[in-house]
């Protein structure tokens, strides 16, 4: 079967929202986004990766989990209100009953030496994993001469002075957003 | 009640997550071990390491914590209020985000965000690593996970795999 751009793309209807994000809820470890994008764009065709690309920019603007924006922006173009309403809920519902089910195991075994040894290696490794997408986010800034002292800034006033980091984000964002908006007009 | 101080602070948090619920990290460790006692530094890395290894978005860590303090309702009441403020926002400025895509204060914001929200995933690992108290196996651990997660395009079930092996082995 050959499917081309120009091809009329299909509409889902809230069954297949439901279901179509749940595959992809269920399927994404460490971050589900890639996943949505091959559900979205290659699997089931309903947006281009150009209408992708454009639609993920409000997401990944507003702050909160980027791929529940996702679904709630998928969600209303298809099927309005109820669509907004039934994606992300579809997104979540599988991976939700799956941790709870996790947490009870937790609440019972979580005290046994050997589950303790394995969570602490998960820990590790995952703590390895924060650092590892820290340096690719850091290798990725734009101007880093420029931006990356407000990264070493974000860092000494959370990890160390452990200020709140409401207060540390709106300072922030002042400084780093106002400079970015200085630079910008000086080209 | 709990719940619903649950459901505020988390709500209040989700206005500040530029970089998701990951960057939240050291503010709800902030806010659920320090301010309010509501957990202790070894569960809440045990939740952590409890939502990595278990499949979907990233804001489940979230759903865990709420459900260490407060049982389902908690669960319940975490998950929502980290999603509901931000979903409905999108909602409503969906349809004018073309319009204002591209304008100089918006480039600004997210070329300024993006270095804090890096400081905010490393201070994330900091904390973990803190709480955790990882002795010298843990942290060549850590190192080898970073190299090998920079390196190569393993899928990240794969360290987690190792690294519960590792943990149940009593090597980490």
């Amino acid at each position: 079967m050959t499917v081309t751009d120009t091809e009329i793309q299909s509409r889902p209807d809230l069954r297949a929202l439901f279901f179509g994000f749940s595959s992809v809820g269920l399927s994404g470890f460490g971050g589900v986004l890639p996943f949505a994008r091959r559900m979205l764009v290659e699997e089931r065709r309903w947006m281009t990766a150009e209408e992708f690309n454009a639609q993920l920019g409000l997401c990944q603007f507003l702050p909160g989990p980027n791929v529940i924006n996702l679904a709630v922006v998928v969600g209303k173009r298809y099927c309005g209100l109820s669509g907004a309403i039934v994606a992300p809920v579809g997104l979540l519902a599988g991976p939700l009953v799956i941790v709870l089910l996790l947490a009870l195991l937790y609440d019972s075994y979580g005290g046994l030496p050997l589950a303790q040894g394995m969570l602490r290696g998960i820990a590790a490794v995952g703590c390895g994993l924060l650092f590892a997408m820290a340096w690719r986010m850091g290798m990725a800034l734009k101007d880093k001469p420029v931006f990356l002292p407000f990264t070493a800034l974000t860092v000494t006033a959370i990890a160390f002075m452990r200020w709140p980091m409401p207060l540390v984000m709106v300072a922030g964002l002042i400084l780093s957003g106002g400079l970015a908006y200085w630079r910008l007009g000086r080209k | 009640m709990i719940v619903v101080e649950l459901f505020l602070e988390f709500a209040l948090l989700s206005f500040v997550a530029f970089g998701g619920a990951t960057a939240l990290l050291p503010e709800m460790h902030r806010v659920v071990v320090e301010n309010h006692h509501w957990l202790d530094e070894t569960t809440f890395t045990h939740l952590y390491a409890i939502a990595q290894a278990a499949p979907g978005p990233n804001v489940l860590v979230v759903t865990l914590i709420g459900w260490k303090v407060a049982g389902l309702a908690g669960a319940l009441a975490a998950t929502l209020a980290m999603c509901l403020p931000m979903s409905v926002l999108i909602y409503l400025l969906i349809d004018r985000w073309e319009g204002f895509a591209g304008a100089r204060w918006q480039q600004a914001i997210s070329l300024g965000v993006a270095p804090l929200a890096v400081g905010l995933i490393f201070s994330g690992a900091t904390l973990i690593a803190q709480s955790a108290e990882l002795g010298w196996a843990a942290w060549l651990l850590v190192a080898a996970t970073v190299f090998a997660n920079l390196r190569s395009k393993l899928h990240p079930l794969w360290f987690i795999g190792v690294g519960a092996a590792l943990g149940l082995l009593g090597w980490v």
